[in-house]
Formats: C-alpha cells, structure tokens, sequence
C-alpha cells in the first residue's frame, strides 16, 4: 500500500502562464508548499488576496518530521479552517517519563490549564498535517478563492526590483518566468532563495547526531512521552519513544558526532538498536529512518524589500521542545494581516518591518529554549555531564531538581514585549499575561469559546465595560465584541483578562495578539492604539 | 531575607562543618567525589533560591574582584 507521502497531491498541470508572451504578474508568491508555505497561502486566500504556492515537489512531507503541534499553532488552525480535522486525528497526552541509566527517575503530569477549547498539544504525523491544509486549499478552490499549488515548479533564479520580484520556474515541460508584487519564502531549512540572494543564516550547529525513526508496532505502551538519559540500550547518549496517530511510534536515539551517516541509515544497522531499545519480543516495522544534525540559526533580517522569509527558510531549531513548525505558523500568523494592509494601502510598507522585529524576537526566544535542552541532553564538556548527572539523581529522590531536567520545553507563543506596535499598558497592576504583545488566552464563553469569537480582524474587546459598537480609524475598522465577567462561570475570563478590576477594554490585533488595553474606553487613547498597530504613529 | 551575598563569617562551627565536609567525601573516587560536589552545589543552590544572591555568589566563587561587585 502507497503511505499518502508517497502520492502526489498536486501533480504537475501545464499553467496558462507559461504560455503569455511576456511574464504575468500574481500578487503574492509563495515558494513551498511546506507547513508554512501552505499556511501563508490559506489565509491569504481566506482574506481574498490572489496566492500562488509553488512547490518543486507534488507531494506532501516525506516521512512524518514535525510530530508535536501545540495549542497556539492549533488555534491558528482553526482561523484557517483546519484545526479540527488534526485535533480529531491527534493523540493527546499529559503524562511524561524520564528514565536515567536503567531506571525511572520520575514522572509527571502536566496538567494543562482548564478553559481552553484546544489541548495544550496533540500529536501528530506531518504528512497528516500537511495532508488537512492540502485539503483546505482544495476546499477553498472549490469556493473560487484565488488560490493554486503549482506542483513541480521549482524556483531556479530571483530578480529582485524595488517594487516586484521576477522568477525563472524549472517545471517537467521547460521554465518560465512569473512576476509577484510579494514573495514569501516558505522553502525549508535549505532555503534556496537564501542563497540566490546571498543571505546570511548564522548560528550554531550542535555536533551531535540523532537517528529519527518512525516505526508501526502493536505495542502496549502507554500513551505517554518517555526520555531517557544514558540508557543501557544507547550508552552515553539519549532517547525518546511519543506515540502517534495509527499505531506509529517516534523514536530518536542519539548517535553522537563522529559517525556515517548512510551506515547509520540502513535497516540492518537500525533494527538491532530498536530492538535492544524496545525489547526482543516486540514486533515492529519501519516506516520511516532519517538522521538529522540539529542546528539553532536564523537570518539576520526575514524582510528584504519584497522578499519576505519564513518558517525554517528564516530560522531553524533543534527539535526538542517542538518550536520549528509550531513557530513558522505565528510567523505567517503575524505576517499576513500586515501584508494586507499594506497591500490594500491601510498600512505604511514600514509595518513589514515590525514582522521582522516581532518574528525575530520570537525565533530568539525558540533558539534560546532549544539550546538550553540540547545543552542538557547533549553536554559539551566533562562537567556540564557532571552537573547534568547531578540534577538527574538528584531529580530521583527530590522534587525540587524536577524542574531543572530540561529534555524540550514545550512551545509556547511569544509575547512581543517592547513592539512598536504595542500602546503602553494602562490596565495597571492588570493579568501579566495579556500585557500588550501577548497573545490573546483562551476562556470559556458557556458553551463557546473566546478565541473563535476573536476571529482575524481588529476587535475592541469590551468585558464589563462600555465602548462604541465598532471604531473606524485609518481605514482600519475594530468591530466591538461586548462581554461580562457572568458570560464565564468558571471567572476565567476574568482572572485572565481583569485581575483584580471590574471591567476591561482591550484592542485586539488580527492576529488575536493585545495591542492595547485600559479599564474603560477612552476614544482619543483607543484610536490612537489602532494606528499604532498598524505603524501611523 | 537580605539580597546581598554574605561574604563574612556566618557559619557556626566552621572547622565542625569543614570536617563534615572532608567526611562526606571519604573514600570517594575522583568521580564520585565531583559528582557529590555537583549534588551539594544544586542543593544549596535551591535552598538560597534567590536569583540575584546566586548571581553574586557565582561570582565570588570565579574569584574576580570586579565580576563581584556588579
Ligand atoms: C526530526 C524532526 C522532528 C521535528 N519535530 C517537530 C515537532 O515536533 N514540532 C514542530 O513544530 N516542528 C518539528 N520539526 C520541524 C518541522 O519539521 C519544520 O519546522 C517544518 O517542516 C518547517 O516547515 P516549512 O514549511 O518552513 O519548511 P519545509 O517543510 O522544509 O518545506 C519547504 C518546502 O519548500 C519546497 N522547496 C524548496 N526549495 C524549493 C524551490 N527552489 N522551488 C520550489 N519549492 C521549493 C520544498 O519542496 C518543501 O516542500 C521537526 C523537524 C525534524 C527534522
């Protein structure tokens, strides 16, 4: 039987615009049909802008990369129409294992907060995830949304001009050219249209390797995540077993640096080290084996004029702590209701520039925390493997060392802490997590939730307190959406966004983050806000 | 509780404890001996918790005058 990464999705089919006589301009390209790329296009097509994807392949992930999404990339989801055919499919769970040498060490829970519509994450095989959005495109097409997958068309050279981009596309029946007002460049770690601009990418890459093997087995596992630190089956080095939809299991084992790789790959090299791994009598079959060195870079700028980077083609980190996919979703998150504004002429071209502020302090924030767990899994020199023992058989007998074992912190979103889209905070002493900059948390709403009432355009959110049905400022409209602190019996609602203060009136940008946020409504201050957000002030 | 690192005499006993010290590394390896350093340090650390003292003393452990004073 064919896996579904092995069937195109998007075959190739001669395009009218390799027949023009001088080369069409489309408003926005995206290369890759990546995550990321195929996230860009969706909300694009969503918001009516005219996309093109193009892919130098027809297929979707090839093996399952990506296998932990997390609640924010999935509430992002649903606003592209998507998150409930992967919640539906994901598996979900809380308890996790460390094992050190030949034994537990401890366990853990953790206990996700109540009142959110969506898990803290799920997971879930990224040809799947790739599979639902490939889904979600067809299904807009089929509504008229000005939006196609240009299966094996490869972008071969960029021209870059003050005002467009020009393309030279390789495809199985020749090349052609195709310009774009906006070019997204969604096309992976080794971005090739990094390097035809000849654009930096630094950082530092971890001398360590890890074989990722993916393999189908009727086990009676639980469905938990289990590390373990120097186990007798991989001595010196790690490993971790995660459950996936469809009886599929994800094992990384550590390898080390000094080895060769397309030895290391072959079946006979791998069955034996699973089956010291899982035991003798464990039947299993390999569905996917790759070996991967791990690295923590990113551009120094994701904006060049029209060019505009993101997901892995801007920034990419080790997997520990799941952030690459997860972080390329708030990428294109933060940056397309700026690209449409700009493109609509509501936004200054200058906008674009805080998505490299916001996104770059954001991918900081994901390198710093998956370099931290590599530093812990992987220690560098003879004493930080001491001080690493040290915190792992202490953590055996003392609960306190439990928080400083660090096998992958759990990606969270960002908070754009100093933006200059952010109007200061004048909700004194209010919840620190929804200061401006933060992203909006969820809260139960009876029998609905709040982030899905918060859609994708600006909102004068409104809890206990009085303000105008909608604001029209700069071209910009904030619809009013009116709450009470009684909509919530569970007081989420208001120990997230009051504290300790009868009302609140929030502006929420398109992308659910808080630009701004006062106790009552205050015209002048309120519209003041809404050009902030969008760079006029 | 201050948050200023002592650095002046504070413990009781000081050759008592120095002696527990000496004590507790008895007939350990090298090894076993660093590792134990490793296990103290974490404890003691958790139990001062305190961010800033712990920034002071790592820098009065590395023996830089002016590392120290900042
Ligand atoms: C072992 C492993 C485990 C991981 N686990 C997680 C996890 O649990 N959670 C998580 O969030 N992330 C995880 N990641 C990271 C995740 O897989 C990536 O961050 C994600 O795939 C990035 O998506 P992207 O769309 O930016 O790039 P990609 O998925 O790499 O897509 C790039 C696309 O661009 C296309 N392309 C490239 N060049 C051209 C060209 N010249 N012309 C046209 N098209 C082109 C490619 O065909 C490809 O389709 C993991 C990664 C690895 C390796």
């Amino acid at each position: 039987m064919n896996k579904i990464f092995e069937v195109p999705m998007y075959p190739y089919a001669r395009h009218e615009d390799q027949d023009a006589g001088a080369p069409v301009r489309r408003k926005v390209v995206v290369i890759g049909a990546g995550p990321i790329g195929l996230a860009a296009g969706i909300e694009l097509a969503q918001s009516g802008v005219e996309v093109v994807i193009l892919d130098e392949n027809d297929k979707v992930s090839f093996g399952s990369r990506a296998i932990c999404f997390a609640k924010r990339p999935l509430e992002i989801l649903d606003r592209l129409g998507c998150g409930q055919p992967m919640v539906d499919k994901g598996v979900q769970w809380n308890v996790g294992k460390v094992f050190f040498d030949d034994r537990q060490v401890y366990d853990f829970n953790l206990l996700p907060e109540e009142g959110h519509q969506r898990p803290a994450f799920i997971n879930l095989q990224q040809y799947y995830f790739e599979e639902y959005l490939v889904n979600r495109v067809q299904e807009l097409q089929a509504q008229g949304a000005p939006i196609e997958i240009r299966g094996r068309n490869k972008v071969a050279a960029i021209g870059t001009h003050p005002d467009h981009v020009v393309l030279d596309i390789d495809t199985p029946e020749g090349s052609y050219n195709l310009e774009a007002d906006w070019l997204i460049a969604c096309d992976g770690a080794g971005s090739p249209t990094r390097r035809m601009l000849g654009l930096d990418f630094v950082g530092r890459v971890f001398e360590d390797n890890f074989l990722i093997a993916d393999v189908i087995m009727e086990a009676d596992f639980p469905t938990e995540r289990w590390f373990w630190f120097d186990p007798p089956f991989n001595k010196g080095q790690s490993a971790l077993l995660h459950k996936q939809p469809d009886g599929v299991w994800r094992i990384d084992l550590q390898l080390g640096w000094d080895i060769d790789k397309e030895r290391e790959k072959r079946p006979e090299n791998v069955i034996p080290r699973l089956k010291a791994m899982l035991g003798d009598d464990v039947e299993f079959e390999l569905e996917w084996v790759s070996i991967y060195t791990f690295q923590c870079r990113r551009m120094e700028k994701f904006r060049h004029g029209r060019v505009l980077f993101a997901g892995d083609a801007a920034h990419q980190v080790s997997p520990f702590g799941a952030r690459g996919a997860n972080s390329g979703l708030q990428d294109t998150d933060n940056l397309i209701w700026k690209l449409k504004l700009v493109m609509e002429g509501k936004a200054p071209e200058s906008l674009l520039d805080s998505y490299d502020q916001e996104r770059i302090h954001g991918a900081d924030e994901n390198i710093l925390n998956s370099s931290r767990s590599t530093d812990f899994i992987t220690p560098k020199s003879e004493m930080s493997r001491v001080l690493r023992d040290a915190v792992l058989d202490l953590s055996e007998h003392h609960e306190f060392a439990r928080p400083l074992v660090n096998s992958g912190r759990l990606s969270v979103p960002c908070t754009y802490d100093g933006s200059a889209l952010n109007s200061a905070d004048a909700l004194l002493d209010g919840p620190p997590r929804t200061r401006p900059g933060s992203s909006c948390p969820d809260a139960p709403l009876g029998d609905g939730y709040l982030l899905p009432k918060l859609g994708n355009e600006f909102i004068l959110l409104t809890i206990d307190a009085d303000g105008p049905e909608e604001i029209k400022e700069a071209g910009i409209t904030a619809r009013r959406l009116a709450l009470s602190v009684k909509d919530d019996r569970t007081l989420a609602l208001k120990e997230r966004y009051l504290g300790d203060h009868e009302s609140g009136v929030y502006l929420i940008r398109p992308d659910q983050h808080v630009a701004a946020r006062r106790a009552s409504y205050d015209e002048t201050q309120f519209r003041a806000a809404i050009r902030r957000a969008v760079g006029k002030e | 509780m201050s948050d200023t690192l002592i650095l002046t005499p504070n413990i009781n006993g000081a050759d008592d404890f120095y002696a527990d010290l000496l004590a507790a590394h008895e007939g350990l390896t090298k090894a076993e001996s660093d590792a134990y350093n490793a296990r103290l340090l974490l404890v003691l650390a958790n139990h001062i918790g305190e961010r800033a003292i712990l920034k002071q003393a790592l820098a009065a452990a590395a023996l830089n005058s002016e590392e120290e004073q900042s």
